[in-house]
């Protein structure tokens, strides 16, 4: 039995979804920007995947700007709207300590360029508090971007108090919705932001296809520069199979939302408990209250992560241990860390991601095969030392 | 693997064999640190190259951190062995203390049996025979020089005790590497071709000197040249920068015999490096310490060849164990540059007997 449990890393396509892509690749060739009937057709393609996607962000299509993915749409929020707020002398940005590289690495870079940036800390159970907000925030704030759930430990953040908070100071708000569109409700009204990232391929999409949906009025500036496409916000010929299957996956996801959150955190908590249950030292890291509802993130105390997550794939089951780097190697986790845990817990924690194909009977499975992969490491270890 | 040519086609060869194998590869520094322009690293090339190989046969594959033990079982040694003015041998370390220790009890926790690493070596099983008293036909594991003697690494696994070599596997040790490349090829591996590696894995710029300074800064960078009578002759810019039996790089003019001048020795206390002619060079005898036998630890004296660096044509010796972990050797004939830090390797034939570090 092949056990896939992790669905924060990327998901299966739906069925629907591979028959739009392949429907698309197929018959809608066209280049969006033509003016005959094949452009046409391939226009009208994504103007239906745009309208999928604003109606499960309860957006306007016009305020949606197709990218390449969740990376893209990070780059073009912080890039974009730093530059485009560059003339009014803000000159500062603030994010998360937990965000996820694309977030983390766009400051970086612009902090060689001149921009000072702050990443405000979280406590203990992954939650960024308003206060620390409040404390980090100056006049010259251009942007605040926090991301909405976690990739790691699944945190749910206080989006809409931290955009009225940054409001408050001219600041924009940015959040990285990633992990959270199409697992929970996301209203890009209600959380009160300016600007959020999705991703396809998170939610039984195809990769390579997300966008940025942009509050209509806010400035921004291009990121890739060219034609005319995305009413000239994002140069570039559309991917229009892409995008055609990220607007069925949003019509699926839209669909099933609050069923299929019911049914994959009961399997989640399922997992959880079960895991508590059989194996001795083991802990949750992170808010279990306020969480996306697929995923657990847990420590294995006297047990390295790497060698657990190495015993589990040999065994049929795939987890993660957070981010894997580009390498594919294994470093702690920036978020653990972040929320102050041990080096030791960091270093021992797994990630369990469930989704669309995951059943109660896999969920059992784990539950069964871990006790005994995990006595084996410890007794190794124990030996060892 | 290590995405070279020689672990490629070593797992290739057990899976071929059907055994189940795990693909393991050692991330050993960090790669990244510091890169800015594109494609100018190495190492993270040759993971990915274990991985398509991992990929082209069919066998899970797996990347495993081993910075922090790298530094402190080799790195940390090696610069060690330099500030001290001794010459190391990191390979030789990295195989008794890295590859057949961390990573063998990782390979362990997996469910693995064995290890197995593409050197150019060869473990064999001997029956101990009927006259061994209590130990009668029980089975020991002899290291053997690799079938290609331009290829063998035995040198640099000496040091591997009993215990590890029970459960170490040498695939290739048994064939000439034109047949490895040969095979590699033949199995269609996307690193058939691949140039040998060089030198020190985790210097690639093969500037051990600016390694050394960069890791301990306080590396003493000045000291004088001295012939053999102590008289000065030169200024150098620290003694780390040398290695007996040396003689390119010394910068110094020729002495007045006109004859070239050779590292001799290295006294790192007085930064003092002693130089003079190659015939001062010419040692009979030295002392090992730290010596593993892999025979039963000898009562009386024994006649073996000695090898004293990787690319030295054993030479006949007689090799006495004078204490537990030490060794005397003396030579029939005069070895040039007998190097503190490297090791002395006692061979039967092919047959490795044991070895210690060249004090």
């Amino acid at each position: 039995m092949r056990v896939y449990f992790d669905y924060n890393a990327t998901t299966p396509l739906a069925p629907e979804v591979i028959d739009a892509v392949v429907r698309a690749t197929r018959d809608t060739f066209g280049n969006a920007s033509s003016v005959h009937h094949f452009g046409q057709q391939a226009k009208a393609a994504l103007d239906d995947a745009r309208s999928a996607v604003a109606a499960l962000i309860h957006a306007d299509p016009s305020e949606i700007v197709f990218t390449s993915g969740g990376t893209e749409s990070d780059n073009f929020a912080i890039r974009g709207a730093s530059e485009a707020l560059e003339p009014s002398g803000r000159r500062h940005l603030i994010a998360s300590a937990i965000e996820h590289e694309a977030v983390l690495n766009t400051l970086r870079a612009l902090t060689r360029r001149g921009w000072r940036t702050t990443l405000v800390p979280v406590d203990e159970s992954g939650i960024l508090s308003p206060d620390r907000l409040r404390e980090a925030i100056a006049d010259d704030t251009a942007l605040v971007s926090v991301m909405h759930a976690n990739n790691e430990i699944g945190t749910i953040q206080p989006i809409a108090e931290l955009a009225t908070l940054a409001h408050a100071r001219g600041a924009l708000l940015h959040t990285d919705a990633v992990q959270s569109v199409g697992k929970i409700p996301v209203d890009v009204r209600a959380l009160g932001v300016d600007l959020l990232s999705l991703s396809a391929h998170k939610f039984n999409g195809p990769k390579g296809a997300g966008a940025l949906w942009i509050k209509r009025g806010t400035r921004m500036q291009s990121i890739v520069t060219g034609g005319k496409h995305e009413r000239n916000r994002r140069a570039g010929t559309e991917n229009v199979p892409g995008l055609a299957g990220l607007g069925v996956a949003a019509r699926l996801a839209a669909g099933k939302l609050a069923a299929e959150a019911a049914r994959v955190g009961a399997l989640r908590d399922r997992l959880e408990e079960g895991i508590l249950r059989t194996v001795p030292g083991t802990v949750v890291n992170g808010a279990r209250g306020s969480r996306v509802p697929n995923t657990t993130n847990i420590s294995f105390d006297r047990v390295e992560a790497e060698s657990l997550l190495i015993a589990l794939d040999l065994e049929g089951i795939a987890v993660s241990t957070g981010s894997a780097c580009s390498s594919g190697t294994l470093e702690p986790s920036h978020v653990l860390r972040a929320m102050g845990l041990s080096t030791h817990r960091t270093q021992n924690s797994l990630r369990f991601s469930l989704g669309m194909c995951s059943t109660a009977a896999e969920v059992d499975h784990v539950v069964e095969v871990l006790p005994r992969l995990v006595e084996k490491l410890r007794s190794l270890s124990r030996k060892v030392s | 693997m290590s995405g070279g040519v020689d672990s490629s086609v070593a797992a290739a060869l057990l899976a071929e064999q059907g055994h189940d194998v795990i693909g393991l590869s050692m991330q050993l520094y960090d790669q990244s640190e510091g890169q800015t322009s594109f494609g100018s690293c190495c190492s993270i090339d040759d993971l990915h190259d274990a991985r398509r190989v991992a990929a082209a046969i069919n066998i899970p594959h797996y990347i495993l951190n081993f910075e922090r033990q790298f530094q402190e079982q080799v790195v940390s040694n090696f610069v060690d062995e330099y500030a001290s003015g001794r010459t190391p041998l990191p390979c030789a370390h990295c195989n008794s203390d890295l590859k057949f220790t961390t990573l063998a009890e990782r390979a362990r926790s997996l469910g693995a049996d064995a290890v197995a690493t593409g050197h150019y070596a060869r473990v064999e099983p001997l029956r101990l025979a009927g006259d061994n008293g209590a130990r009668s036909g029980h089975v020991r594991y002899v290291l053997k020089r690799g079938v290609d003697a331009a290829k063998d690494q035995s040198y640099f696994l000496f040091s591997l005790t009993q215990a590890q070599l029970t459960r170490a596997v040498f695939p290739v040790g048994d064939r000439p590497k034109s047949a490895v490349r040969e095979y590699a090829r033949l199995r269609n591996l996307p690193v058939a071709d691949k140039p040998d590696s060089q030198e020190i894995c985790f210097i690639p710029d093969h500037d051990y000197r600016g390694f050394v300074e960069k890791q301990r800064p306080d590396t003493s960078r000045n000291g004088q040249f001295v012939d053999e009578h102590g008289s000065i002759v030169g200024a150098h810019d620290g003694v780390h920068r040398f290695t007996v039996g040396q003689r390119r790089g010394l910068g110094l003019t020729a002495a007045a015999s006109g004859t070239p001048l050779y590292v001799l020795a290295l006294r790192p206390t007085e930064r003092q490096v002693v130089v003079g002619p190659k015939s001062s060079l010419e040692r009979t005898t030295l002392s090992a310490s730290g010596v593993n036998w892999l025979i039963d630890p000898p009562t009386a004296s024994i006649r073996a060849t000695v090898q004293i660096r990787h690319r030295h044509q054993a030479a006949p010796a007689t090799v006495r164990a004078v204490a537990p972990g030490q060794a005397a050797v003396t030579f029939d004939a005069p070895q040039i540059a007998v190097t503190p830090g490297q090791a002395a390797v006692f061979y039967d034939g092919d047959v490795v007997l044991g070895g210690g570090w060249i004090d």
